[in-house]
C-alpha cells in the first residue's frame, strides 16, 4: 500500500435539533453544578453582586442629584437691578419688551416701594430706614426662565444679554452654587465610571478564577472526555455556560442590593424633601441601564470563563 | 487498519520510546503486543490513539495519516479508536451507564440512540444490572468490563487495550479475552498489549514482540518465511 493514500475525511455533521438539545442540556447542567456547592457559589455571587452594585449605586446617586438640581433650577429666578432714577414708565416698557422674549416664562416687577415694604417687614433695620429721606432701593425685575434647566454657559450669555439693555445696572443669578454642584456631580459621575471599569475587571478576574479552580478540580474528567473523543468545544461549553450563570445571577443580586438600598433611603429623602417643600422622589434604574448592566455582566462572565478555559484546556491532554 | 512506517518516538530526557518500528495490521486482525517492562508497548498504543505523536516516521490509522492530522481532527480520530486501560480511567462520580455513554454523548448522538447502544454494550459485558451504580461499588473485573463497554459502545473499527488483564485472576482474564474474540469476530481490529505470555500463547493469534523500543519479532512474518 502506498503511503501517499488520500486521507479520508471525518464525519463531523450534527443535526441542528441535536445541537440545540445539547446546548439546552448543558445550560441547565451547568446551573446544576453551581447548585452542587450552594454556599461557595452564593458567596462568590454576593461578592460579584456587591462589586457590580457599587458603581451602579453611585451612578444612581448622580442621576438623583442631577434631578434634584433640575427641580431647584426651575424655581430659581434671575434678579435684574435697574439703574437708579429709572422712571416707572421706562420700567413698564422694558417689562413689555422682555415679555416678548421666548426664553422668559414670567417677570415679576418689584418697585422700590414694595422692596422697602418687604424690607421693613423682614429686617431689624426697619427703624434705621425710617431715617432716610429718599428710598435708596432700585427697581428690580425677577425673571423666571422658560427652561427648567439651563447649562451654566448658556445662563452666562443670557445674563449678558439682559445687561445689554441700557436701563439695566446688573443681572444676577445664583450661578456659583449651581456650577459647584454640577462640578461635584461630574466628579461623582467620573468616579462611578472609573469604579465601573475597575470593578468590571474585578468581576472578570473573580469569575475567571472561579472557573479556573473548577477546571482544575475536573482535570481527570476533562482528560477522560478527551480520551473518548470529546472536542475542545464540548469541554469548553459547560464552563462558558457557568460563566454565563455567574454573570446573570451576580447582576440580579446587584439589582436587589440597589433596590434594598434605595428602599432604606426612600423615607429619609422624602422627609428632607418635604422640609424644602419639594415632592422629590428617589428615582430607580432605567430599564435600559438595567438591561445594559445584566448584559455586560453576562458578557464579562462568559469572557472570564473563556479566558480561564483557554489558559488551562491546552495542558490537559490525556496520557 | 494500522500501519507504522519507520516510526521512532523519543521522550525528552529519556532513552526509552520506539526506534524505527514498521508494522502493518490489517482490518479485522486481532494482534498481541508483548515485551518486557519498558519495551515500548504503551508508547506504541499511545501513538495509535494519538495520546503521543511520533518523533519520526508515519503512523496510519483507518486511512488517516496521523502525522499530518490537524489538532481539530484529533477528537474525531479518537472516536474511531476505542481505548482500554489497566487502570480503567472511569469517571468516579458518574454511574456505569453515564460512563459507557460518554463516547456517544461527545459524538452528539440522540437520547434514544444512546440508551439503546449503551444497553447493548452493557449487555455484552454482562453488566446490564449494574447500569445505575457508581464504578467504585464494582470489583476490579467489573470495572474493567465497564471500560471495555465504553471502548466498544460507539462501534469503533479499532480497539486498543493496554494491560487489560493486568490486575485480574486467570479466570477473569480468560473471560475478557473471550469478549475480545467476540468483538474480533464481528470485524473489529484489536491491538492488545500484555506481558501475560501464557495468555497470549493460548489465544493463537498474531504476536508482535518489542524489545528496547524495537520490533524484535512478528509471529506472522516469521511463520510465512
Ligand atoms: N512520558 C514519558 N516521558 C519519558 N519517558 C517515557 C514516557 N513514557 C514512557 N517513557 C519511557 O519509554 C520507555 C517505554 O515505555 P512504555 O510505557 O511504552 O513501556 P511498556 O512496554 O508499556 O512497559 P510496561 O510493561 O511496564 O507498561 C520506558 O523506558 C519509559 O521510561
Ligand atoms: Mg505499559
Amino acid at each position: 500500500m502506498k503511503a501517499r493514500k488520500r486521507q479520508q475525511g471525518f464525519n463531523r455533521r450534527l443535526r441542528p435539533a441535536t445541537w440545540l438539545a445539547r446546548h439546552a442540556q448543558v445550560l441547565f447542567s451547568s446551573l446544576g453544578r453551581l447548585w452542587q456547592r450552594p454556599l461557595g457559589s452564593l458567596m462568590t455571587l454576593l461578592v460579584l453582586g456587591i462589586a457590580i452594585a457599587l458603581p451602579l449605586g453611585l451612578h444612581l446617586l448622580v442621576n438623583n442629584l442631577q434631578q434634584l438640581v433640575s427641580q431647584w433650577d426651575s424655581g430659581a429666578s434671575i434678579s435684574v437691578f435697574l439703574k437708579e432714577n429709572t422712571d416707572e414708565k421706562t420700567v413698564k416698557t422694558l417689562v413689555r419688551t422682555l415679555q416678548t422674549e421666548q426664553t422668559i416664562r414670567d417677570i415679576r416687577h418689584v418697585s422700590p416701594q414694595q422692596a422697602m415694604e418687604e424690607f421693613r417687614q423682614h429686617s431689624d433695620f426697619a427703624s434705621a430706614l425710617e431715617l432716610l429721606d429718599d428710598n435708596p432701593l432700585p427697581h428690580v425685575l425677577l425673571i423666571y426662565p422658560r427652561d427648567a434647566k439651563i447649562p451654566a454657559k448658556k445662563l452666562q450669555v443670557f445674563l449678558q444679554k439682559l445687561e445689554n439693555h441700557p436701563e439695566v445696572e446688573l443681572a444676577l443669578a445664583d450661578l456659583q452654587w449651581v456650577e459647584r454642584f454640577q462640578g461635584i456631580t461630574h466628579i461623582i459621575q467620573r468616579a462611578a465610571l472609573v469604579l465601573a471599569v475597575l470593578l468590571s475587571l474585578a468581576v472578570l478576574l473573580i469569575i475567571g478564577n472561579t472557573i479556573r479552580l473548577e477546571i482544575q478540580g475536573r482535570r481527570d474528567e476533562i482528560e477522560i472526555i478527551k480520551l473518548v473523543g470529546g472536542s475542545n468545544a464540548f469541554i469548553r461549553r459547560p464552563f462558558l455556560y457557568e460563566g454565563f450563570w455567574y454573570g446573570l445571577f451576580s447582576s440580579l443580586i446587584a439589582m436587589v442590593l440597589i433596590f434594598l438600598s434605595a428602599l432604606a433611603l426612600q423615607n429619609p429623602v422624602s422627609h428632607l424633601a418635604s422640609l424644602y417643600q419639594s415632592d422629590f422622589q428617589l428615582s430607580g434604574l432605567a430599564i435600559t441601564t438595567t438591561l445594559g448592566v445584566i448584559g455586560s455582566s453576562v458578557l464579562l462572565g462568559i469572557l472570564g470563563a473563556w479566558i480561564a478555559v483557554h489558559q488551562h484546556l491546552g495542558d490537559m491532554e490525556p496520557d | 487498519m494500522i500501519r507504522f512506517d519507520n516510526v521512532s518516538k523519543s521522550y525528552p530526557g529519556s532513552s526509552g520510546g520506539l526506534r524505527e518500528v514498521s508494522l502493518h495490521i490489517l482490518p479485522g486482525e486481532m494482534v498481541f503486543l508483548t515485551g518486557h517492562s519498558g519495551a515500548g508497548k504503551s508508547t506504541l498504543l499511545k501513538l495509535v490513539g494519538l495520546l503521543e505523536r511520533s518523533s519520526r516516521g508515519q503512523v496510519w490509522v483507518n486511512k488517516h495519516n496521523l502525522t499530518r492530522l490537524k489538532p481539530a481532527d484529533v477528537p474525531l480520530l479518537r472516536r474511531e479508536v476505542g481505548m482500554i486501560f489497566q487502570d480503567h480511567r472511569l469517571l468516579v462520580d458518574r454511574t456505569v451507564f453515564d460512563n459507557v455513554a460518554l463516547p456517544l454523548v461527545v459524538a452528539g448522538l440522540g437520547h434514544q440512540e444512546i440508551r439503546r447502544r449503551v444497553q447493548a454494550a452493557l449487555d455484552k459485558v454482562s453488566l446490564l444490572k449494574k447500569a445505575r451504580v457508581l464504578p467504585v461499588t464494582l470489583s476490579g473485573g467489573e470495572q474493567q468490563r465497564v471500560g471495555i463497554a465504553r471502548a466498544i459502545v460507539s462501534k469503533p473499527p479499532v480497539v486498543l487495550a493496554d494491560e487489560p488483564t493486568g490486575n485480574l485472576d486467570p479466570e477473569l482474564s480468560h473471560e475478557i479475552m473471550q469478549l475480545f474474540q467476540e468483538f474480533n469476530q464481528v470485524g473489529v481490529t484489536l491491538l492488545i498489549a500484555t506481558h501475560d505470555l501464557a495468555l497470549v500463547e493460548s489465544m493463537q493469534k498474531r504476536i508482535l514482540t518489542l524489545e528496547q523500543g524495537r520490533l524484535l519479532r512478528d509471529s506472522r512474518s516469521s511463520e510465512s518465511t
